[in-house]
């Protein structure tokens, strides 16, 4: 590949999804791009790339993207999360807003759904403590095709086998030819959409619990620490961060620091976020 | 080390389910039908059974079933790993006992998650 592709393609997917792009992670570009390439009747990467130079083809700047930013997921990924939230991120809101009965929970790049289904499950697990509750969980992806995935929350047989308790599956799938389909009323619990968490999040609300795993690993400190800000004004000041096993807010972001004896939390610091976006982030949380 | 026996009257599924829980830590041993893995659980408590489920002589459920109603037969964690995929048969299994239920076809990570799941990891 010549030095000046791949310039160019590490550029174009920073700038679209935040995605750094090392040389010595080359190769994905070319096992990622190629399957776009064949679709599109290209015969090479090189060909692919000369057409994302010219960028008319918008469907092809996003079938692209979608292609270098798409990460496995599974239910109940490293479960430690999850047992958290269920055992202590939970009962911690049910006794803060028990007069307000509302909670909101954001998945950010949620992939093909699990991660937010992970939680539905749990919250349903839990239906007895939190009757007449008003609880939402949103998850977002950049990719719409993984968000039309999640929505559908069809599952291979292989994918239903990564995490997922066999009782759960039980419980709340129902088999659809080969594939394992999540339970009507699951799919209701959670609303998906397709965002790109380098733009304005403004519009998505505010959430008192945020996912937000093995994503910020993928981009730059200056990217990470935009993000997190950006996090930080959907929150309120008593909220909490979920981040991946191997990331961290430390010497990146001054608006969040780990909670004690709780790996993989993180809480608002005593910095402020801007007033625009502490204001706006009420919008989404009628009586914050 | 903890054991594991392999229940699976295909000799080459034993082969490949013995290299994958090996590479996992667990000392392996195996069983061609219900029949034979009953007579060696009497002699010897498991931590983990990997269960087949049509096999000959006896079958993987009725297997499970003798081995949850032998004395000491509440104790190891049954892991049933089977090509039935419906939710009847998954359902049958859990009745009987079973703790987990791997569908086949199966591979290392599939082995290593349920494993975890069920606290032999």
């Amino acid at each position: 590949m010549k030095p000046d592709d791949f310039d160019f393609a590490s550029q174009f997917f920073k700038d679209r999804s935040g995605l750094v792009l090392t040389r010595e992670k080359a190769y994905l570009l070319e096992s990622r791009l190629m399957p776009v390439a064949r679709k599109k009747g290209l015969k090479s990467l090189e060909e692919l790339i000369a057409a994302m130079r010219v960028g008319r083809d918008s469907v092809l700047l996003r079938e692209v993207t979608e292609a270098m930013t798409i990460n496995e997921s599974f239910f109940f990924r490293d479960i430690k999360p999850f047992d958290l939230f269920r055992n202590t991120v939970l009962p911690r809101f049910l006794q803060s807003r028990a007069s307000k009965k509302a909670l909101r929970v954001w998945c950010a790049a949620c992939s093909s759904g699990q991660e937010p289904y992970s939680l539905a499950m749990i919250m349903r697990e839990e239906a007895a403590r939190l009757a007449g509750w008003r609880n939402e969980i949103v998850g977002t992806d950049i990719s719409s095709e993984m968000v039309a995935k999640a929505k559908a929350g069809l599952y291979s047989q292989f994918e239903v086998q990564r995490g997922l308790p066999i009782q759960l599956l039980v419980k709340y799938f129902k088999k659809e030819g080969d594939l394992w389909q999540i339970d009507a009323s699951l799919r209701a619990m959670v609303r998906y959409r397709e965002y790109n968490l380098l733009t304005d999040l403004r519009g998505l609300g505010g959430f008192d619990v945020v996912f937000c795993r093995n994503v910020l690993i993928y981009f730059d400190n200056e990217t990470k620490a935009k993000v997190l800000a950006q996090i930080r004004g959907l929150m309120p000041d008593d909220g909490i961060l979920f981040l991946g096993g191997a990331e961290t807010v430390l010497g990146i972001s001054d608006y969040f620091k780990p909670i004690p004896d709780l790996r993989g939390l993180y809480m608002p610091t005593d910095r402020k976020p801007a007033a625009g976006t502490a204001a706006l982030s009420q919008a989404g949380t009628p009586g914050a | 080390m903890k054991s594991c026996l392999v229940v699976d009257d295909s000799r080459v599924i034993r082969k490949v389910a013995r290299n994958i829980l090996e590479d996992l830590g667990f000392e392996v041993s195996e069983a061609a039908n219900g029949q034979e893995a009953l007579d060696v659980c009497k002699a010897k408590a498991f931590d983990s059974i990997l269960l087949d489920w049509y096999m000959p002589v006896m079958n993987g459920i009725e297997f499970l079933r003798a081995l949850r109603a032998l004395p000491n037969g509440k104790g190891p964690i049954v892991v049933f790993c089977t090509t039935e995929n419906d939710i009847s048969h998954i359902q049958a299994a859990i009745e009987a006992g079973a703790n987990e239920y791997v569908m086949k076809p199966f591979d290392s990570e599939i082995i290593q998650a349920k494993f975890a799941q069920v606290g032999l990891l």
